[in-house]
């Protein structure tokens, strides 16, 4: 990492570098008559520095993700059937510790190690000089073309220009090139989890518990697996504990948005929108924190004096706590619709004679109900997909039930601490984590998409 | 108004199908549904408002008290102290001592183990650290001060037990018996100052023992402190946990006795400790002060000895990394979009995309970053420059959205004139138009840090779980940030650390608050209305 730094930093000083010398090669090219040039010469400047370094630029970073897994198929492939018989967790830790041998942290101990370790430095060797010997005449290739190619005449601005465009396509790249790794990685990782474990038992199995689960091969291990990874307590846990948030905030949250919308002045108005976003605002580890450390004792205490058994990790506390933080989603996304409704709906069901309440519950609320279903949809989705609540105030053993004084647990749950403090990441364990994840992603993403889509027809129904 | 005018409108009234009895009973119905819904959207948004109160005043209130401390500055014996080698001395030795001897009469060794527990464990490393900055100290006394144990800390902050002290006027007189002090009060003493029902009914039932479950008894006889295990209806009989028991005389005046309402059994500090602890508070050694052991230090397995600093670094290296890589690309895509992008269905597929990103559960982009930053590239695990890169891809979909925001309510008289004196549309777009929607683009990327520095689960996947106790000094060393210390301190059971929690969120909610502050100031100050 320190070594990237470094490298970036040595990739601006050049760039600079290039930037004035280009910058002073325009101005002497164009003497005192400045206006002879066809671009000003901050352009002629950035343009060396482009082509001098941008390529060199991008092999660098190709290279920075490649080089290692490149060499960790070269020396396998040098390894030969000697790696091919060791079982694969080991392959990793030979493969690491080889690596620390060839660097020299560490001593070998076996004979082959000892030879990857040395298949690990040739190629070290080879693939440096190699590199730097590509970068370099990248480089001066670069340098050369464009120190002849600057001159007054030159359109050094649209190269420049072009570059820039490039780039800004690039970075609005980005977001797909997120979307897509995060459902190739998913879907991936999943895979090979449904090699273990049957996807039906999976999906509709009724006993989750994946501390017994069993390694290694083989149709007997799978349909061990397939017993003790069977995903519907979680699932209704997940689905209790949003059941109760949503209870909890859609009529707080519709609510206010209505009283804020129609009935508060502008000036309860202007102190008691900003209150509800700050509840937004605060980080959900706070709300877990409250959920974990004051909400459910309080229920405990409360349950055990009117002689009901609450558990100390109760999915009321967690989906309480959970349903307080959704609220201003639904109050903000609500006082929008409601918003949006024109106000010729009031006046006329006022003109008929209406009182105010009336009107909402009559007029108002059915105009904007496709867009409260949706507000309510998004909200739902933020529930499921909330973590840090469930993780410090919902329990971990996932209970098939439907009494909110019970522990239930939820995916994120299951998520965290499946992978948390795991490092191994072959096991059946810690691949659920990324099939429960790939559930996760799926639902929340159908009831995105659907939302929003309701929202925009709405709009337009209206504007 | 005369009689027909009168008498014309009450005809009118009355013929009114609105102003029947029945119509005015509907009216009357209606008026009130109304007054109820209007009072059940009060009640709706006084109910979130109340949450929000009683969740930041319960917080507000348990963390205040971690930010001060109380620290012991005893005499220290710093005779063997190596003063070419101040690295080597036996610090741990110096502390124990130190504290015993303010106890000599204390033989037992199950007592001195316990009154040695009452400085923190971590004592002898800040007494080395401290003596290393400031050897000339040594010759001064009371020149350093020490963390008092997390208990002894929480009783003196009255988080352990309350109690209540009552000077009994008549006079007692002692008998001392071995390790045994009895205490014989005039009859009907004892139950001026003792509950009705503690003090035994008549001198002819068995004296009644106190037990650990009962409340605690100390009786204060000039210097010696005795807890009392037995009590009759006039004599109270306990051994002597301060102070020399056979020097008292035969008859004393003024017993003050205290009775400490939370049962020994109950609380983990016991009424020995609690007597020490007043005793080295009594002699002037104990001082409260900032508790700067929190504010300067990384995690650690003592409540006493944990700061947020590690954290606080953690999460500034984490967020530098998120913004430098979000903020950059995120603008960038917001212009190619806002500015640039035709409407076709490819740039439709990305806005999509990027409104879906945005509403995507945090911990999905850090099974992402497991995935694909550490497994497949290989990345250090609880790295902030890993944790920076997931944070930046969460952020990114809001900073794209609000940049573009800000783009778009920019005039296009802008652009127009820009292009009409000559620019080239990117000049247009970075000359002219990007400047001015600065502030709202700048808006956005705070509150989008902000979002960022508050986000727990994805960096709990990417292992910034790590128990770190040095300050994390560089973009690749192990870290953890504020929110995650929160959550691992939220499941350690000791109270102090409780109180650790509620103040690492404090921290939290300030950088949150400066943050959002900020941005809704730069709006104010900058934001423009065409």
């Amino acid at each position: 990492m320190t070594l990237g730094l470094i490298a970036l930093l040595a990739f601006a000083a050049a760039a600079a570098i290039l930037f004035v010398v280009g910058m002073q090669r325009a101005n002497a090219l164009a003497g005192a008559q400045i206006s002879s040039l066809h671009s000003t010469p901050v352009y002629h400047g950035s343009f060396l520095a482009i082509v001098s370094l941008f390529p060199a630029f991008l092999l660098g970073l190709v290279w920075a993700a490649v080089s290692e897994p490149l060499a960790d198929f070269v020396v396998v492939r040098g390894l030969g059937t000697d790696f091919d018989a060791l079982a694969e967790p080991d392959r990793n830790t030979l493969l690491r510790f080889a690596r620390a041998v060839a660097a020299g942290t560490a001593d070998a101990t076996s004979e082959i190690q000892q030879r990857a370790a040395d298949l690990f430095q040739r190629i070290d060797q080879i693939s440096t000089w190699g590199i730097a010997a590509i970068l370099a005449v990248l480089i001066l290739g670069g340098l050369v073309f464009g120190w002849r190619a600057i001159a007054p005449a030159y359109r050094a601005r649209h190269v420049v220009e072009r570059t820039v465009m490039a780039l800004l396509i690039a970075a609005s790249a980005v977001a797909i090139v997120t979307t897509l790794g995060i459902v190739l990685s998913l879907i991936f990782e999943s895979i090979r989890f449904f090699e273990k474990v049957p996807f039906f038992q999976f999906l509709f199995g009724t006993h989750w518990s994946p501390q017994s689960a069993f390694e290694g091969a083989g149709a007997e291990t799978s349909a061990r697996n397939g017993e003790v990874f069977g995903a519907i307590p979680v699932f209704t846990g997940t689905l209790l504990i949003t059941a109760i948030a949503i209870f909890v905030a859609a009529p707080i949250g519709l609510m206010s948005a209505i009283y804020l919308s129609e009935y508060a002045t502008p000036r309860v108005r202007s102190i008691a929108k900003p209150l509800l976003e700050v509840l937004a605002g605060i980080p959900t580890v706070v709300y877990g924190f409250f959920a974990a450390l004051t909400v459910a004792p309080l229920f405990r205490q409360f349950g055990s004096n009117i002689g009901l058994d609450v558990s100390s990790e109760s999915a009321l506390a967690a989906g309480l706590i959970m349903g307080v933080m959704i609220i201003p989603f639904v109050s903000s996304l609500s006082d929008d619709v409601i918003n949006a409704v024109p106000q010729s709906l009031r006046d006329g069901s006022a003109g008929l004679g209406a009182t105010k309440s009336e009107t909402i519950q009559k007029v108002i609320i059915p105009a904007a109900l496709p867009g409260i279903v949706s507000a309510l949809m998004l909200a739902i989705s933020r529930a499921i997909g909330e973590t840090m609540i469930v993780v410090m105030a919902a329990g971990l053993a996932a209970n098939l039930t439907a009494n909110p004084l019970d522990a239930v647990t939820t995916v994120t749950v299951q998520i965290v601490t499946l992978l948390v403090g795991d490092q191994e990441f072959d096991s059946a364990k810690t691949l659920a984590a990324f099939a429960l994840g790939l559930v996760l992603f799926c639902v929340t993403l159908v009831l995105n998409i659907v939302a929003l889509q309701v929202i925009r027809k709405y709009r337009e129904q209206y504007d | 108004m005369t009689d027909q005018l009168m008498s014309q409108y009450a005809t009118a009234e009355t013929r009114s199908i609105h102003t029947t009895s029945d119509a005015r009973g509907r009216l009357k119905r209606r008026y009130r549904s109304e007054a109820n819904f209007k009072a059940l959207g009060v009640a709706a948004l006084a109910t979130a408002i109340l949450f929000l109160v009683v969740l930041l005043s319960s917080i507000v209130w348990k963390g205040i008290p971690a930010f001060v401390y109380n620290f012991a500055s005893l005499p220290l014996d710093v005779a063997g102290v190596d003063r070419t080698d101040l690295a080597k001395a036996n610090y741990d030795g110096i502390v124990k001592a130190a504290i015993r001897a303010q106890f000599p009469e204390l033989t037992s060794r199950g007592d001195t183990r316990l009154v040695a527990s009452l400085m923190s464990s971590g004592a002898p490393t800040v007494l080395r650290d401290q003596v290393q900055d400031d050897p000339a100290g040594l010759d001064r006394a009371g020149a350093y001060s020490l963390p008092i144990s997390d208990f002894a800390d929480l009783y003196l902050k009255g988080q352990i037990s309350s109690s209540t002290t009552s000077t009994i006027a008549a006079t007692a007189t002692v008998r001392v018996d071995g390790d045994k002090v009895t205490l014989t009060f005039p009859a009907g003493a004892l139950a001026t100052v003792l509950a009705a029902d503690a003090v035994p009914a008549n001198a002819a039932t068995p004296p009644r023992q106190l037990l650990a479950t009962d409340l605690s008894l100390l009786v204060y006889v000039g210097d010696v402190v005795v807890k009392a295990d037995g009590l009759t209806t006039t004599t109270v009989s306990g051994a002597a946990i301060l102070g020399d028991a056979t020097k008292l005389p035969a008859s004393v005046n003024a017993v003050r006795l205290r009775s400490l309402v939370v049962p020994e059994a109950s609380r983990k500090f016991s009424d020995k400790e609690i007597v020490w602890t007043d005793a080295l508070v009594e002699r002037g050694y104990v001082r409260t002060g900032f508790n700067w052991i929190f504010a300067t230090k990384g995690a650690s397995r003592e409540a006493e000895m944990a700061g947020i600093l590690g954290a606080v670094i953690g999460s500034a290296l984490t967020l530098i990394v998120t913004l430098a890589l979000a903020f950059p690309v995120g603008v960038a895509a917001a212009i190619y979009l806002e500015e640039f992008a035709p409407r076709n269905r490819w740039t439709t597929f990305i806005e999509v995309n990027i409104n879906n990103l945005a509403a995507v559960p945090s911990i999905v982009f850090g099974l992402l970053g497991l995935a694909v930053f550490l497994n497949f590239f290989g990345f250090e695990r609880s790295a902030p420059y890993v944790g920076g890169f997931v944070l930046a891809l969460m952020t990114l979909p809001t900073i794209i959205i609000a940049s573009r925001v800000a783009l778009r309510s920019v005039p296009p008289s802008i652009r127009e004139g820009a292009l009409g004196i000559g620019a080239s549309r990117l000049q247009a777009v970075f000359h002219h138009v990007l400047p001015l929607a600065m502030p709202g683009i700048l808006t956005g990327a705070i509150i989008g840090m902000a979002r960022a520095l508050g986000e727990t689960a994805p960096l709990l996947m990417i292992g910034m779980v790590a128990f770190v106790v040095d300050l994390p000094n560089g973009f690749a060393s192990a870290a953890t940030v504020l929110p995650v210390q929160i959550y691992m301190w939220a499941d350690f059971p000791e109270p102090a650390f409780e109180q650790r929690t509620s103040a690492g969120i404090l921290v939290l909610l300030v950088f949150l608050v400066a943050m959002n502050l900020t941005a809704i100031i730069l709006r104010r100050r900058f934001e423009r209305r065409w």
